[in-house]
């Protein structure tokens, strides 16, 4: 008799499994439950952002960066108007900045709230994700009180941002930030020193510092394996330079650091919004919200009625959209997932004439194949959910 | 002649018939309810609501769960063992009902009053594996055969811990019966008089293994949803899948009464005087399934899903030298004081 040929036992991780988060395929070749090999197949949710940014003015391509990281779209819109506003040259005031910031800080939280949660329910915790939900409800109650839209704001614009904020919305914001504090003191309560959960995600998925630049990683990637980078610091943007903030590093780079290092995230992120509500009360905090250059940002409706001028530049900047020079820029900014880029590249027109999208999502999750190497089946899940993938930036 | 057949054999027949229906349909309501405060349990803990639309504050939605799966059209897959799929279900539902003829409710209220009763209860609990490997096995699909083969190594080595859990027990009642087992605790100092205090670290050991043997979280694996989607019950549908649900909340049900019966005095009051003696027994066994259950709920809405590895390790490393020492200990504590005989 010939003898067994033995082969390992391949199977289909998604794209319609439960811990998939969203639409990735992952091809497992298990020796038992042991991973031998990790194969991520990714571009099921490709739309084509890039191409389509190349048809639309600057304006209109905009709401496509919503639809990237779709767990936080104003940071998404966030590098785009800063990649326009430095190659046009327009200033935003400080309002402006302020509101950015607190709007930035506010949509990290809500990211990592999705992903802690997430994270915890990968590795079999159920409750978590409810109790984080119902604090992220309340912040995307604040989106559509911002903006209009739950999730798809389209509020930052290039010079500055749609609208005011309302005051009464400024305090709201503020007075949820000290009692959310306590929400994050519940989940640590649950998941921090839960024997299983420690058990299950110390030593888990390490990455070494020295991987981590290699790999081209960023954000909490690194940051959990020790290098306090953080692009808000390194290369403060906006308002960034003026607050007090801490950054969180972690030590081993294994799943429970990375985990830990979103939970302090977030309170730091409270801690600057607060910051960011106390300048927006202040005096030098009032003013306009974005640029009085009508070349770039559309006049007020009120001024449209009197001023022939204005009609004219919001006829223009609603048909045609503005021109930006010839030139190309790299924007980048940290985004809750990583350093979120985009690399702009004008001829002069009113349209793009390149523009590359750089996701932390997709570099981080190149590494699978690595860190899952000889992980259990179980490990897996845990994993990918430290990663901290969504699929909207990472197929694009 | 047919005058002696009626009275030795027919009659008791007829009786066990009618007794073990009785307790069948009492209990699958009973079960329908449990799965409810389960799920009503579960979502207090989340800050949901639970189930609250089928009839007044949901009481009704077991009953209209059973339904929709009775009705839904069952999908065997073109790859299944068509047979061995189907029979699956039915093993791991009939061994977990067949448990509970050996579980008193009261003084005398018991189908089975056999003096191996657990024994029985053993052999029963350690056969429902097998519905859970056939189901994951026939059903020729991945998943489920990861789910089959995890479920398998998990209840053969909780199985062991349980089983000396159950030995010291054994070793101070001296009986086999459960009937037995209960009378045994029934001393002067009510509550303070039962197992679970003297055998405090066997109790939780049994606890925790009762998890694992019902395929609770934290040892959900052989389903574990983050990782094999549904584990065994994968390809399952409509009414083989409500016969594992059933089954397994039988079970869970079973290894409640069973924590009451050994560690919690099973029908006696906890406090030995007067108003509360007058409670019948079965109230009061009703009581500790309930707490015990309430347990398990709540177990499960705030633990994380153990890894594959990690069980093995807590079954084979940690209870099962536990346990062994426990049954040492427990048989010289008796021997030398001479409590037991």
């Amino acid at each position: 008799m010939a003898e067994a040929e033995l082969r390992n036992f391949t199977i289909n991780f998604g794209p319609q499994h439960p811990a998939a988060h969203g639409v990735l395929r992952l091809v497992l070749e298990l020796d038992g439950e042991i991973v031998e090999r990790v194969d991520p197949h990714i571009g099921l949710l490709h739309r084509g952002t890039e191409k389509l940014l190349e048809y639309k003015t600057y304006l209109q391509g905009l709401p496509y960066f919503d639809r990237l990281d779709y767990c936080s779209p104003m940071s998404m819109e966030h590098a785009w108007v800063l990649a326009i506003e430095k190659l046009v040259g327009v200033d935003v005031p400080r309002r402006g900045q302020l509101i950015r910031t607190l709007m930035g800080e506010l949509t990290r939280i809500m990211s990592h709230l999705l992903n802690v949660t997430t994270f915890a329910m990968d590795v079999g915790a159920l409750t978590p994700p409810l109790w984080g939900f119902e604090e992220r409800e309340k912040l995307m109650v604040f989106y559509e009180r911002t903006s209009g839209a739950r999730m798809h704001a389209a509020y930052f614009r290039p010079g500055g941002v749609h609208q005011d904020l309302p005051n009464e919305l400024i305090d709201d914001i503020y007075d949820w930030c000290d009692p959310f504090l306590q929400t994050v003191q519940d989940l640590e309560d649950l998941l921090t020193g839960n024997r299983i959960f420690k058990q299950r995600n110390a030593d888990i998925g390490v990455v070494s510092l020295e991987d981590a630049w290699k790999w081209g990683f960023s954000g909490v990637m690194v940051r959990g394996s020790g290098a306090a980078w953080d692009l808000r610091r390194a290369q403060p943007y906006e308002l960034y330079s003026e607050m007090e903030f801490d950054i969180p590093v972690g030590k081993h780079g294994d799943c429970y650091d990375r985990y830990l290092v979103r939970m302090e995230e977030m309170i730091q992120s409270a801690r600057i919004m607060k910051q960011c509500c106390d300048k927006l009360r202040s005096a030098d905090g009032g003013g306009p919200v974005s640029s009085w250059n009508n070349k770039v940002v559309p006049p007020k409706r009120g001024e449209m009625k009197r001023s022939m001028e204005a009609l004219i530049h919001h006829f223009k900047l609603y048909t045609e959209g503005f021109k930006v020079p010839e030139g190309e820029v790299y924007a980048a900014i940290e985004a809750p997932k990583g350093e979120f880029g985009v690399y702009l590249v004008s001829d002069g027109t009113n349209r793009p004439y390149r523009a590359k999208i750089r996701a932390p999502g997709f570099a981080h999750l190149a590494a699978m194949d690595f860190l899952n190497r000889g992980h259990m089946l179980a490990d897996v899940s845990a994993i990918l959910g430290s990663l901290d993938i969504v699929f909207g930036e990472v197929d694009r | 002649m047919l005058q002696e057949a009626w009275t030795s054999w027919l009659w008791p027949l007829l009786l066990m018939v009618l007794q073990s229906a009785l307790v069948l349909v009492l209990l699958l309501v009973f079960i329908a309810f449990y799965l409810l405060a389960d799920r009503k349990i579960w979502a207090a803990v989340q800050l949901r609501r639970g189930p609250n639309v089928v009839g007044p504050f949901g009481l009704f939605q077991s009953f209209a769960d059973l339904l929709k799966f009775v009705l839904k059209e069952p999908v065997i897959p073109s790859g299944a063992n068509k047979g061995v799929f189907l029979l699956a279900p039915l093993v791991t539902a009939v061994l977990a009902l067949a448990a509970w003829a050996v579980i008193p409710f009261q003084e005398g209220w018991v189908i089975a009053d056999i003096n191996v009763g657990v024994l029985y209860i053993f052999a029963i609990s350690s056969l429902g594996v097998y519905g859970i490997i056939m189901g994951g096995w026939s059903s020729n699909s991945k998943y489920p055969f990861l789910g089959a083969l995890r479920s398998a190594a998990q209840m053969v080595s909780y199985e062991v811990s349980l089983g000396f859990v159950i030995i010291s027990v054994l070793l101070i009642v001296g009986s086999l019966n459960l009937s037995d087992i209960v009378r045994a605790q029934d001393t002067p100092y009510g509550a303070l008089g039962w197992y679970w205090l003297p055998l405090f670290p066997m109790f939780v050991i049994f606890f925790i293994s009762a998890l694992a043997e019902t395929n609770r979280p934290p040892f959900d694996l052989p389903e574990a949803e983050s990782e094999l989607v549904a584990g065994f019950a994968v390809e399952y549908s409509s009414t083989p899948y409500l016969l594992f649900m059933l089954g397994e909340y039988v079970a869970i049900m079973g290894m409640c009464s069973l924590t009451a019966i050994l560690f919690m005095g099973g029908w006696l009051s906890p406090i030995p005087f007067a108003p509360f003696t007058w409670v019948p027994g079965v109230i009061w066994f009703l009581l500790k399934v309930s707490l015990v259950f309430f347990m398990i709920a709540m177990v499960k809405a705030f633990v994380p899903r153990y890894r594959y590895d990690q069980l093995m390790r807590l079954g084979w490393k940690v209870f099962l030298p536990i346990s062994l020492a426990m049954v040492v200990i427990t048989a010289a504590v008796l021997h030398f004081t001479g409590w037991g005989a």
